[in-house]
């Protein structure tokens, strides 16, 4: 591949001076976005790691501290607390937007009047930005003045609090993310479904299996590498969730809303403690990596092919 | 991965079926019962969002609220405009995601075409480096990066909502998976007759990528336009303010006063659902491919 089969004869020079124009014309192509996408993440994930094994306020020297803010992250009750924020919402968040995905793909996988407006009317959120569908939800869910708690006085049930009840604030926020992220999954779940040959359906009908056992024991295991990569995708971003919570409670009420990465904003740019936030950014790293892992290995195990 | 994409892209154009479904059309479907309701469940937040930006502001602090407004109202625009710099913040998005575009553009198309067909030494390395950064989540890069553009003096700027979107390792891997499917055969034939690499990348490569080049805009559109985190943390000068970070910042100063928050949120967001309304296939294409990528 690198030197034409006629031209091995002229030597070594004329391949060297090929290979450099090669190399120069490659880098030249690749070059600039190499340089910019390499240049802000690897760089500073590696910076965000030395960092985080400082005591570092911007300004002042920074000191090395080793280990430090990893130990006193572990002893760090409102840490602990926002990891178990994080988890909550994922767990609120991940198998909903997985089954509504599911079944909304299903839904409007079929030739029927109108599916265009339905299929449009679902997807649309998923393009409203999550500052904005924040503040909407403050406006819906308002205990005073919301339409959430109109409709639950119009029949007959009491009305909430809302983002102002602690227990209740992370739900309302993983409603909204769902309003607003049900058409990812849902697109992803059309496009398998798409894929599924008609002729294994038909062949199942033939055998007298109904649509029920059908779609369960045709359709979805033809879906599990699908449901296995949304439900990663889903929680690698529940794992990161930050917009929606600071457009609506700002962490509020008492701490209840705060999430990791509230936590890490917190600590780097308002608390001015960039080696503890990077401490903290790094245990976000590590928990996405562990969930992808453990999810991929469960998969492996139940002879779930998704990789 | 283009045969999927296909495959949803045509089915809303295809709703008026073949001949074999003929009799189907007569009998109203039942999932009409399901999906008319879910359909509206989706829709209702917009409608509260315009009706009340379009409310007289006293008929929003009552209780049960109005169905309808009384009266259509331009009030809280007119407010919004005079007491914030709404316009200024809408058109510094509208830089960084024009910027950004571009700059995708050109940057990612050069790199995933050299990364695709071109051989030299270190594509492989170079390229596997950029896959492997798909994984570093912007929150843990942020502080560093805060820090190295507060030392570039971008920090205040446009520039530092900018900087991070003229290119990304996904736009990248998009365009390389793109140059890879089309045929070598094209560009040897251009090679015959005496075009240059550039020649070949511009005037026959490029203008096949038409559809890959969609799929990467609305891909930078919705991830520039959107974003609230990086410009919170780079830019507290009310003049270099991106749309999201002022609606965002206001809302901190108008706790209730739905009629002006909610106008706010109507121009945030109306640029881009009109967009997507326009060019639903390409933004179907766009969340398929990117859910696709893993």
């Amino acid at each position: 591949m690198l030197v034409a089969p006629g031209a091995s004869q002229k030597g070594e020079a004329p391949g060297r001076t090929k290979r450099a124009r090669r190399f120069f014309e490659g880098w030249t192509f690749v070059g600039p976005a190499t340089l910019i996408v390499v240049g802000l993440s690897i760089f500073p994930a590696v910076w965000a790691f030395i960092l985080s094994l400082q005591e570092w306020d911007g300004f002042s020297d920074a000191t090395f501290v080793g280990g430090d803010n990893y130990a006193r992250l572990a002893s760090d009750p409102e840490f602990l607390d926002s990891v178990m924020h994080t988890l909550f919402y994922t767990v609120l968040f991940v198998p909903s937007s997985v089954l509504a995905g599911l079944f909304l793909a299903v839904a409007l996988n079929r030739r029927i009047r109108f599916i265009g407006i339905y299929r449009t009317a679902i997807f649309v959120p998923f393009v409203a930005s999550a500052a904005a569908t924040g503040i909407l939800a403050t406006y819906l869910f308002s205990p005073q003045f919301g339409v959430v708690n109109n409709v639950l006085r119009v029949i007959g049930l009491p009305q909430q609090q809302w983002l102002e009840d602690p227990a209740q604030a992370m739900v309302v926020i993983a409603i909204m993310s769902l309003w607003g992220q049900a058409a990812f999954t849902t697109v992803i779940y059309l496009a398998a479904l798409q894929d599924i040959p008609n002729e294994l359906v038909e062949a199942a009908r033939i055998d007298g299996a109904n649509r029920w056992q059908t779609f369960w024991r045709v359709v979805w295991p033809q879906l599990a590498p699908v449901t296995v990569f949304v439900t990663i995708w889903q929680m690698i971003e529940a794992i990161k969730l930050f917009d929606l919570v600071f457009t609506t409670t700002k962490g509020g009420p008492l701490d209840a809303t705060k999430t990791i990465v509230y936590f890490v904003w917190e600590s780097a740019f308002k608390g001015l403690e960039f080696g503890y936030g990077s401490a903290s950014a790094y245990v976000l790293f590590a928990l996405t990596l562990l969930i992808t892992l453990a999810v991929v290995v469960y998969s492996r195990r139940s002879k779930t092919e998704a990789f | 991965m283009v045969a999927t994409q296909e495959a949803v892209g045509v089915t809303p154009q295809t709703s008026t079926a073949a001949a074999p479904r003929k009799r189907r059309r007569r009998r109203i479907s039942g999932w009409h019962f399901v999906l008319a309701p879910i359909a509206l469940v989706f829709v209702i937040p917009f409608v509260q969002m315009i009706m009340a930006a379009l409310s007289p502001a006293k008929e929003l602090v009552q209780f049960p609220p109005p169905f309808i407004p009384s009266t259509v109202t331009f009030e809280n625009f007119a407010k919004l405009f005079a007491t914030t710099n709404i316009l200024q913040w809408l058109m510094n998005s509208i830089i960084v995601s024009g910027v950004a575009i571009l700059a995708h553009i050109v940057l990612c198309s050069l790199a995933g075409y050299g990364f695709a067909r071109l051989k030299f030494h270190g594509r492989n390395m170079g390229f596997l480096l950029i896959v492997s950064t798909i994984m570093l989540p912007t929150q843990l890069l942020m502080i560093p990066t805060y820090i190295l553009f507060s030392k570039l003096g971008l920090i205040n700027t446009l520039g530092a909502a900018i900087v991070p979107w003229l290119a990304t390792a996904f736009g990248i891997f998009l365009m390389r998976q793109f140059f890879l499917s089309i045929p070598v055969e094209l560009e040897e034939a251009g090679m015959l007759d005496g075009c240059t690499r550039w020649g070949i990348f511009f005037r026959i490569v490029l203008p096949l990528a038409k559809p890959a080049l969609a799929t990467l805009s609305i891909f930078t559109l919705l991830g520039s336009w959107n974003d609230l985190i990086w410009p919170l943390i780079a830019i507290n000068d009310p003049g270099s303010f991106t749309m999201q970070l002022g609606i965002a910042n206001f809302q901190g100063a108008r706790q209730t006063e739905w009629g002006l928050l909610m106008s706010g949120n109507v121009i945030a967001v109306l640029p881009l659902v009109v967009f997507f309304l326009f060019a639903q296939k390409q933004f179907i294409q766009t969340m398929t491919f990117s859910g696709l990528k893993g």
